[in-house]
C-alpha cells in the first residue's frame, strides 16, 4: 500500500518576490526579478545581472528575534524563511525550545553549491593567514553539505529524516521527489522539501567562464532572461529558495489541513553521460525515459498532461528539450500541452530552481491559471512549431488537472514530478 | 578596566549566545556559562575570539580551558590586562 502524498503548505524567497502571495501575484503579472549586479561588473563578469531576492533582511528580520540570531549565510537565510513560511502555511505552529523532537517530521532540503560565500570571504583567507583559531564554532555548520537541511530541523525541532540532497540544477525538484517517495513508503508523515542557493560570484564564476550566461543583456536586465527565445544567449544565474511542506494524505485530512495539490508521479534518473549525454548535457533517451517513468507512476496516459513548467533556462539546450517532452509525450506541436519556464522570470536559481518552480505549478493549479513565459516574443525557429502552446500572457485556466515540472542537471541527471490538482 | 567593567563588558559579549536572555539578568560571578546559561558548550570558542577583540588580549587554549563561569573568565581577562598594561 502506498501512502497518497499531498503539497499542504508552501513557503518561497524569489528573485521576483518573496512569499506566497507576492510570488503569485508576480507570476501572473510576468515581474522579472532580474537586475544590474554592480559587484558582477566590478569583478569583469560578462555576464552582469542576476536574480536575487530583494530585502531579504526585511524579510529575515520578520521571521528570527534574537532566538535564531544572525544568518551568516544567504542560502541557509533563504531556505530557513522560505521553511518557516511553509509550515505556517501548512496551518503549523513552531515548536518551543522545550518541545520533544517530532520523530513524524523530516526534511530534505538541498543546494548546488553550499556555503560558497562563507568559504570565500571567511575560511579561505581566514586559514591563509595562518590565523585558523580565528574561525570559530560556526564555520563547520555553513559550509557542511547539509548546513540547510541541520538548521531548518533545529527550527522546527523535527525527528525523522533530516538531510540535503544535492543532484546540481536538479536538486530541488529531486528534494521533492525523494521526500514524496519517505512518505509514500511510510516512514515520515510529513517531509519539508526543497532547494536553496545563495548569491555569490564565487558560484557563477565557473558558469561564466564556461561561456553558458547571457552576456548581450547587460543593459536590459528584464529583457536578459529568455528561455525559448531566437534571442536567447545563456541563462542568467538566480538565487532564492523554495519549501514545500509534502503530507500524507490521512494525516493532512485527519489535521483538516488545505490541499493544495497531489504529487502523484515521481521519477528520477540519470542518462549515464552516454548517447548525446554528458557532464554537460542530457542523453535525450534518459530525459525522455525520465518523463514517461513519472507519468506511469502517476497511473495516467501522456494525453492527461495539461501543462509542463519546463526546465528551459535559455541556453542552447532549449530546442532539444522541446523536443524531448514531445518524444516523451508521444504529442506533436497540435496536441502539445501549454508550456511555460518560470526561469524566463527569475532566471537560473541553481539548487533551488526545481522547488521554486514547482511551487510556481502547484499555484497553478491550485487557482487554476497558467503564468506567462516572458521574453519569447521572438520564439526559436526550432520551437516556432510549438508557438500556439507557449503561454506568453497569464492565461485563466479553471480546469487545468495535471502539471509535469522536470529538471536536469549537470551530470546528466533528470527528474521529473507529475502534479495533480486536488478534488475534494 | 575594573573588576566590574570587565564583568560588565563580558555579559554584553555573551549575550547573543543566550538563548533565555532572563537568565543573564541574575548571573554573577559564580554563574556557570554552560550550566546555568545554557550557551551551546560549541560556541565558548566564539565567545573567547570575541573577548580577544573585546579586550585586545590573547588567550591561549589553556586559559580557555579553565573557563567555566563568569567569574573564571572575568578573571583570566584582568589577569591578560595587568601583564599588557
Amino acid at each position: 500500500m502506498k501512502n497518497r502524498v499531498v503539497v499542504t503548505g508552501m513557503g518561497v524567497v524569489s528573485p521576483n518576490a518573496i512569499g506566497l502571495d507576492n510570488f503569485e501575484k508576480a507570476l501572473r503579472i510576468g515581474k522579472s526579478g532580474i537586475r544590474f549586479i554592480p559587484r558582477l561588473e566590478e569583478l569583469k563578469f560578462s555576464c552582469r545581472i542576476g536574480g536575487v531576492p530583494e530585502n531579504f533582511d526585511r524579510a529575515w528580520a520578520e521571521y528570527f528575534s534574537t532566538k535564531h540570531s544572525s544568518c551568516q549565510n544567504d542560502n541557509i537565510g533563504y531556505a530557513s524563511v522560505a521553511a518557516i513560511e511553509a509550515w505556517h502555511d501548512a496551518g503549523l505552529n513552531l515548536p518551543e525550545e522545550e518541545d520533544p523532537a517530532d520523530w513524524d517530521s523530516g526534511t530534505i532540503f538541498g543546494c548546488g553549491v553550499c556555503g560558497m560565500e562563507a568559504i570565500a570571504s571567511t575560511v579561505v583567507p581566514t586559514v591563509n593567514d595562518g590565523k585558523v583559531r580565528r574561525l570559530g564554532s560556526q564555520v563547520v555548520e555553513q559550509v557542511m553539505g547539509s548546513g540547510i537541511s541541520a538548521h531548518i530541523a533545529g527550527i522546527l525541532g523535527l525527528g525523522n529524516q533530516v538531510t540535503s540532497n544535492s543532484s546540481a540544477c536538479s536538486t530541488g525538484t529531486e528534494a521533492i521527489i525523494d521526500a514524496a517517495l519517505r512518505i509514500r513508503m511510510g516512514l515520515a508523515k510529513r517531509m519539508v522539501a526543497g532547494g536553496a542557493e545563495g548569491a555569490s560570484p564565487y558560484t557563477w564564476g565557473g558558469f561564466d567562464s564556461m561561456r553558458v550566461l547571457a552576456r548581450k543583456f547587460n543593459d536590459q536586465p528584464e529583457k536578459g532572461s529568455r528561455p525559448m527565445s531566437a534571442s536567447a544567449c545563456g541563462f542568467v544565474p538566480g538565487a532564492g529558495a523554495g519549501a514545500l511542506v509534502l503530507e500524507d494524505l490521512k494525516t493532512a485530512t485527519e489535521r483538516n489541513s488545505r490541499i493544495y495539490a497531489e504529487v502523484t508521479g515521481v521519477m528520477v534518473n540519470c542518462g549515464g553521460q552516454r548517447s548525446g549525454g554528458s557532464m554537460t548535457a542530457p542523453n535525450p533517451a534518459g530525459v525522455q525515459r525520465c518523463i514517461k517513468d513519472a507519468i506511469n507512476d502517476a497511473g495516467i496516459t501522456a494525453r492527461e498532461i495539461d501543462a509542463i513548467n519546463g526546465h528551459l533556462t535559455a541556453t542552447f539546450a532549449d530546442p532539444g528539450e522541446i523536443k524531448n517532452w514531445s518524444g516523451a509525450l508521444g504529442r506533436g506541436p497540435d496536441g502539445f500541452p501549454y508550456i511555460n519556464s518560470t526561469k524566463s522570470m527569475i532566471g537560473h536559481c541553481l539548487g533551488a530552481a526545481g522547488a521554486i518552480e514547482t511551487i510556481a505549478a502547484v499555484l497553478e493549479l491550485f487557482k487554476g491559471f497558467i503564468h506567462p513565459s516572458i521574453n519569447c516574443e521572438d520564439i526559436h525557429p526550432e520551437i516556432e512549431p510549438f508557438a500556439g502552446r507557449v503561454v506568453r500572457t497569464c492565461m485563466d485556466l479553471p480546469e487545468i488537472k495535471t502539471i509535469a515540472k522536470a529538471s536536469f542537471g549537470f551530470g546528466d541527471v533528470n527528474s521529473c514530478l507529475i502534479l495533480k490538482k486536488w478534488k475534494q | 578596566m575594573n573588576t566590574q567593567e570587565i564583568f560588565e563588558k563580558f555579559i554584553q559579549i555573551i549575550k547573543q549566545y543566550v538563548k533565555d536572555a532572563g537568565r543573564l539578568e541574575n548571573a554573577t560571578m559564580d554563574t556557570a556559562i554552560i550550566q546555568d546559561l545554557k550557551v551551546n558548550s560549541a560556541r565558548l570558542v566564539d565567545i573567547i575570539i570575541q573577548s580577544e577583540d573585546a579586550f585586545d588580549i590573547e588567550i591561549d587554549d589553556d586559559d580557555a580551558d579553565r573557563i567555566k563561569t563568569v567569574g573564571d573568565a572575568v578573571k583570566v581577562i584582568e589577569r591578560k590586562l595587568c601583564v599588557t598594561q
